[in-house]
């Protein structure tokens, strides 16, 4: 038996032993997902056995190394752990954006005692993370960002508003670009840490067309940040930043493969029912349902060649781009057939049956993954420029 | 096994793109169209695709050929497809040689095709769309059978040597068993092929079968049992068929780009305004899960893995929508220089219809998916 077989069954008889029952059950709603942090009285008691549990084995981060909180596996390894997951239907024991945003630009631009005091602690869900880059009037166009650092010794003192700050009220730290030099754009950004917790920071919820307001603004009023938490050089943060984004628009692309079209289909078999020959008696909601899997089942592919690169190194380093534009609108694909699948059952906004408004909330925050992240027109313009390398 | 080529598929991608891009490029296609030429392709450079070695990717080592896959195949078929180049490379290398794999018939037809002697077509579709019944006859007479009915879009069927014909021997119509999958000699008596140009110069047969005698030795496989060879022929025809309408959309994208860097209006390059750089990387975005599904369908083939069927309708359907974007994109994006036939962006598009058309369209493709999933 191969090492990767060995693997595998030792990986198998170990998540069917240690995984909760109640973490094999798909994700509902927004609380079933772990995001970790400070305060661990959110957790459920089998959440909370699941997160200390993959974490002892460093699988919440497995491809890591060991000596930061990860499992020190390869990328067949890692590969085969996902499969081992998926195949009990294990749910991810940890969210976060230290994992899929930060982590990596700290494993690529970090310190080592940055690495030793930040990664085992995203690591094992200790500390949540959220994410300062937009401002009011830096978007898109997120290098003229103006929330300033000035230096005063052996700290900074930040000053400024952020906004579309994900779960800001929520997190523990955060990642935040600020500007040190002011007569450049690009080149006058610097990225830093600090603790949410620290005087002058505040954060106010925005509400979102679903109904819910997992994002703030967040002002920074005088906030004192030590140097030692700058990462990467003193104005050269614009690359982190761009690093991480790229890994930002990795994760986001997945959701073009969230849940597949299994939902899709039962729902609008339960809804529309089915013809003669058994197929679903709508035929044009059919076809467009077809049309999307075929999409879908072909972006499953795609997404798995695309990690298949990266672990090689032969993506393109725009690629995510590419896959952050595809994936997302796929996703809004989904939810608007979904919603022309379930009639006026998924319109109802509060009632019992419908979750509260379940179908209807994602529906709407699904609009959102074409922005967040760099919206689909930064995507394609990415694309041109640097792939097909169109010129201007 | 990762999702990307490997490095002796790589090489021999490379080598491939250098014999096709030297010896057929799309101006072999315009020399052959212009001279009204009748056979639809090359005999000579058919000879040279064997010499290369290239008809035997699909014929186990022990008959003389490479023993390597359907992603070895497709990586040629994609070389076709990008220089438009007239083959009888995806009916015979291909579907031909996955539907006789294993048969009887295997050791009188391999020498042909490994030797590049012998062109194979496909008498599969009985209709203008392609489908999955069969309901042309084969009744039994004597020791053999006698074939009645029509096929038709039987590509290279006026020239071919050997026709694959599926007839019914059992059941009605509408059923899916009962069918045979014959090897027809192209001399055999009562057997009238007329061929017909189609949009993109390539030449198909209108077949007519008048009982048309076989011996029983025809018979590719079992009798009344023809569904299984003819499902390795179609999942490797489809495959096939995928992997060249890959090309065909990567090469009109290839164009189109270099277009868009080179023509000037408003006192700059047109690629260089948004709403051109939009499309274009939408396009460049369709055709890379289009390739990606292509490569899943042929690795789950040749892993013989039970889900490739559906990966197969998958990579159909979508290289049928990605190649059909690219080349409607590509004549539009060239502007009326992409109307005239003197500039090859036009041979794209039509390339791009018959090959959607082959082995079942998008529709038809998505609809198995449909139904494949309980819907
Ligand atoms: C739900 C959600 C969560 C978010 N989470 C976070 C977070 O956690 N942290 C954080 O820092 N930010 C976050 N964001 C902010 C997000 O990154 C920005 O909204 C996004 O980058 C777009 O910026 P904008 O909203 O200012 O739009 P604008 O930049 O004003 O864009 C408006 C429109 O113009 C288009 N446009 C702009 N420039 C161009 C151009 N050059 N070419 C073509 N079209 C263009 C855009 O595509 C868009 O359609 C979040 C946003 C949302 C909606």
């Amino acid at each position: 038996m191969s090492d990767l077989d060995t693997f595998r069954e030792e990986t198998r008889a170990w998540l069917e032993a240690n995984c909760p029952p109640e973490m094999r059950a798909p994700i509902v709603s927004e609380k079933d997902v772990v995001w970790g942090g400070r305060d661990q009285s959110r957790l459920t008691a089998p959440q909370k056995t699941w997160l200390d549990r993959m974490a002892a084995r460093g699988w919440t981060v497995p491809d890591w190394p060991k000596k930061y909180g990860g499992g020190g596996l390869s990328a067949a390894e890692t590969k085969l752990l996902r499969e081992e997951m998926a195949r009990i239907k294990a749910r991810s024991p940890l969210n976060s954006f230290g994992i899929s945003m930060l982590g990596p630009a700290l494993l690529k631009y970090g310190t080592e005692a940055q690495k030793l005091e930040h990664l085992p602690k995203i690591a094992r869900g200790e500390i949540r993370w959220c994410q300062g880059y937009s401002e009011p009037n830096a978007g898109s166009d997120l290098a003229s960002l103006a929330t300033s650092a000035e230096d005063a010794g052996d700290h900074f003192i930040v000053n400024g508003q952020k906004v579309w700050t994900s779960y800001a009220d929520q997190a523990d730290w955060i990642f935040c670009l600020v500007r040190t030099d002011k007569t450049t754009k690009q080149g006058g950004i610097s990225f830093v840490l600090f603790d949410m917790a620290s005087p002058g920071v505040s954060t106010k919820p925005i509400l979102l067309i679903s109904g819910y307001s997992p994002f703030c603004e967040t002002f920074f009023d005088d906030v004192k940040v030590p140097k030692a938490n700058l990462v990467g050089d003193l104005n050269k943060g614009w690359d982190v930043a761009k690093y991480l984004l790229g890994h930002e628009r990795e994760m986001i692309s997945g959701m073009g493969l969230s849940g597949g079209g299994d939902a899709l289909v039962e729902g609008a078999l339960a809804t529309v029912g089915v013809d003669a020959e058994g197929r679903l008696a709508d035929p044009l909601l059919r076809a467009q349902i077809a049309l999307y899997e075929v999409r879908a089942l072909a972006f499953a592919a795609q997404s798995e060649r695309f990690i298949d690169e990266l672990k090689a190194g032969q993506a393109h380093p725009a690629q995510p781009s590419m896959m952050k534009y595809y994936g997302t609108e796929l996703n809004k694909a989904r939810h608007e057939l979904s919603m022309a699948a379930g009639g006026s059952d998924a319109v109802e906004w509060e009632s019992e049956r419908s979750g509260g408004g379940r179908a209807a909330r994602a529906w709407l925050r699904t609009k959102a993954n074409s922005i967040e992240g760099g919206t689909s027109e930064i995507q394609l313009n990415i694309v041109a420029k640097r792939i097909l390398e169109l010129p201007g | 096994m990762p999702l990307f080529l490997n490095d002796e598929q790589t090489m021999l991608r490379d080598t491939a793109r250098d014999f096709v891009g030297e010896n057929a490029p799309v101006a072999n296609l315009r020399r052959l169209r212009d001279s009204d030429d009748a056979t639809g392709f090359d005999r000579a450079l058919w000879k040279q695709f064997a010499e290369m070695g290239f008809t035997g990717i699909l014929i186990g080592e022990d008959a003389g050929g490479l023993g390597l896959g359907h992603v070895e195949a497709g990586v040629v078929l994609e070389e076709i497809g990008r220089n438009l180049s007239p083959s009888p490379f995806l009916s015979t290398a291909v579907a031909a040689v996955a539907a006789l794999d294993g048969t009887a018939q295997a050791e009188r037809w391999f020498p042909g095709i490994l030797s590049g002697e012998t062109v194979a077509a496909l008498a599969i579709d009985e209709g203008p769309k392609h489908r999955d019944g069969v309901t042309m006859r084969a009744e039994r007479a004597g020791n053999g059978f006698r074939l009645s009915g029509a096929k038709q879009f039987v590509t290279h069927g006026h020239v071919a040597d050997l026709l694959i014909v599926a007839a019914r021997t059992a059941g009605s119509d509408a059923d899916a068993e009962g069918v045979t999958l014959f090897a027809v000699p192209a001399d055999a008596a009562g057997l009238t092929a007329t061929p017909e140009r189609l949009a993109d110069s390539s030449i198909a047969a209108r077949l007519t079968f008048e009982g048309v005698a076989v011996d029983g030795d025809a018979v590719i496989g079992e009798v009344d049992a023809g569904r299984a060879p003819l499902d390795r022929l179609l999942r490797a025809g489809r495959t096939g068929a995928s992997a060249e309408l890959l090309g065909v959309g990567g090469g009109a994208m290839d164009l189109t780009v270099g277009y868009l860097k080179q023509r000037k209006q408003f006192g700059a390059l047109i690629g260089s305004f948004q709403a051109l750089q939009h499309r274009a990387a939408h396009l460049y975005a369709e055709l890379e899960v289009a390739r990606a599904a292509v490569l899943k369908a042929q690795q789950l083939l040749d892993a013989e893995d039970a889900a490739a069927d559906q990966a197969v309708s998958v990579a159909k359907a979508m290289t049928g929508l990605a190649t059909t974007l690219s080349v409607q994109e590509g004549v539009q994006m060239h502007g009326g220089i992409g109307m005239t036939d003197e500039y090859d962006i036009g041979f794209f598009m039509k390339r791009a219809r018959v090959l959607a058309e082959m082995f079942g369209d998008a529709n038809f493709h998505a609809d198995r998916v449909a139904r494949g999933r309980g819907y």
